[in-house]
């Protein structure tokens, strides 16, 4: 997804002179090519990621279109008053792209996690949050988002599917229907998801923009009023927006998704999800336990 | 300048909102700015040739509207309902409200940056347009503030002037020590200047910088033109009551 990243940002800054890119000091041998092409446009803005935001703000009030990257814990938690002050609250555009999701860096421990970023973020008022699931997707949704105005974030995995899905920005995908239950499978897990339900009647539905959320799309295909969240960040962060959907008293949820603790370990990403559950057979499982209640 | 200094305290009297020390802190520079030195366009607020200013610690923002609005940016009598629930005028200035606000502040060390970006910004246009901007010596605590400073040497801002309103509110916090020599050591040129004098603003803030961006030191009073608050704590965010205000208002020199 990274390499992805690159070219679509080059792309774009061939085609949009308002597009400013300002890195948190990574990826800039990646943008090599970008640095030589648009010096005026491409900055290593350094590690000082509260006043690169700000920054980036002052940016948008110009005109421009900022694009700031660096690893997730650092744009959001790090810079969150930014985001929220500099972008939301006076209206203006801007995109925050990050790698990491939420243990990438698995080996290099919870300093560099950030299973919050959903939650968080979900929380800042006119903030948009995209979760692509494949490489094309995150080109496709950002083509479609970056120029809308407000403040958009861009949670990148580093392995995310197979094959690309056809996504559009602010909409999910209904990828199977069935009556048992439905299956909100977010971004990079959806792979997982429909290994483990192949052979199962149930609804699936793609999300790839959390916010803001397709409320319509889960209205209309939710009549077992079962819902399954399988989401690869801190459990919960879409309830609100689930039950504003479908209601609370008719509904039942569960979650698969990243548990609200410190994963102390190292090793690689799979090894957390492999622990926490984020794998087809406890999808299955849990997803049996659902129906079947 | 006095009939500033009493619209001021008159107005937060009213509401019983308002950091009056902070405004009458920054009073002087932001006529002088208004006044004399930025090239602004009161019935076209958004001009692109524009100097931009922000007022990064933005409490101060009674000064602010006083000022704006004597130079016509909104009609004068908006001013008196400063902070009430309809008004475009609150305790902190908001860009989406206010005719000639450039950016939303109140949180300390928010607007600084912004003013960095925008600097760069109309760098990169080729404008000639100058960015001014006022912090504190309080905001000075933020670690955003010296992020900016490194930010705004590393990318040669040549267009950004800086002015620290220095009040010493934040000594009995920490002692931010010799600004000027701090800037300096940053990369930046530095100046400092009697903050209430305003021949000595004017000639700090006239000339383009050359090569460098800019700080201002401004030595202030908090609270200055009122006695009874001046260099007194407890008034950071009070407002006289009914018999205080009469008190004040007749103690005004």
């Amino acid at each position: 997804m990274r390499q992805q990243f690159v070219k679509t940002i080059e792309s774009v800054l061939e085609q949009d002179s308002r597009l400013i890119v300002l890195l948190g000091d990574i990826g800039v041998f990646g943008f090599r090519r970008a640095f030589e092409k648009y010096p005026d446009r491409m900055y290593n803005a350094g590690i000082l990621e509260q006043a690169t935001v700000g920054l980036a703000a002052g940016l948008s009030s110009e005109g421009f279109i900022p694009v700031v990257h660096t690893i997730a814990p650092f744009i959001v938690e790090r810079s969150l008053e930014q985001i929220k002050i500099d972008f939301c609250y006076q209206n203006l555009g801007g995109n925050f792209i990050s790698v990491g999701s939420s243990f990438d860096y698995a080996a290099l421990g919870c300093t560099h996690h950030c299973p919050g970023d959903v939650g968080i973020l979900k929380n800042v008022p006119g903030m948009q949050i995209v979760v692509p699931g494949h490489p094309e997707e995150f080109d496709r949704l950002f083509q479609q988002s970056y120029t809308n105005g407000r403040a958009t974030y861009f949670r990148l995995t580093e392995k995310g599917n197979s094959l690309p899905n056809s996504v559009e920005f602010g909409k999910a995908a209904v990828l199977k229907r069935g009556a048992k239950a439905t299956i909100i499978a977010v971004g990079p897990v959806l792979e997982d998801v429909m290994s483990a339900c192949v052979d199962i009647d149930i609804t699936i539905l793609y999300y790839t923009s959390l916010e803001p959320f397709d409320v319509e799309t889960l209205r209309q295909n939710c009549a077992s009023s079962k819902i399954l969240i399988c989401e690869p960040y801190y459990s919960g962060a879409l309830d609100y927006d689930v039950i504003k959907s479908v209601g609370i008293n008719s509904v039942k949820i569960e979650h698969i998704g990243v548990p609200h603790v410190f994963l102390t370990q190292y090793g690689k990403a799979q090894d957390h999800n492999q622990c926490i559950g984020l794998t087809p057979q406890n999808i299955r499982l849990k997803l049996g336990s659902l129906i079947n209640e | 300048m006095k009939r500033f200094v009493e619209k001021i305290i008159t107005i937060a009297a009213n509401m019983g909102e308002g950091h009056i020390p902070s405004a009458l802190s920054v009073l002087d520079i932001l006529w002088v700015l208004y006044d004399r030195i930025l090239n602004v366009y009161p019935h076209d607020p958004i001009h692109p040739g524009r100097d931009r200013f922000i007022l990064s610690k933005g409490h101060a923002s009674l000064g602010l509207y006083v000022v704006l609005s004597e130079k016509g940016f909104f009609d004068k009598s908006l001013i008196d309902n400063f902070a009430k629930y309809d008004s475009i005028l609150g305790g902190h200035p908001d860009r989406n409200k206010i005719p000639g606000v450039e950016a939303s502040t109140g949180s300390l060390g928010h607007g600084f940056p912004m003013a960095v970006g925008i600097a760069l910004a109309l760098k990169i246009k080729k404008s000639f347009s100058k960015v001014f901007t006022i912090i504190g010596d309080g905001e000075c605590n933020e670690g955003s503030v010296w992020e900016a400073v490194l930010l705004a040497a590393h990318h040669k801002l040549n267009n950004l002037i800086c002015i620290i309103d220095y009040n010493h509110s934040t000594d009995r916090a920490l002692n931010v020590g010799d600004l000027a020599m701090k800037f300096e050591a940053f990369g930046w040129r530095s100046c400092e200047i009697d903050g209430h004098d305003h021949e000595q603003i004017y000639n700090a803030l006239r000339d383009t910088p050359k090569d460098k961006p800019v700080a201002v030191i401004a030595n202030t009073i908090k609270g200055r033109g009122c006695k009874v608050m001046e260099n007194n704590p407890a008034w950071h965010h009070r407002s006289p009551t009914k018999d205080e205000l009469i008190e004040i208002l007749k103690s005004l020199d």
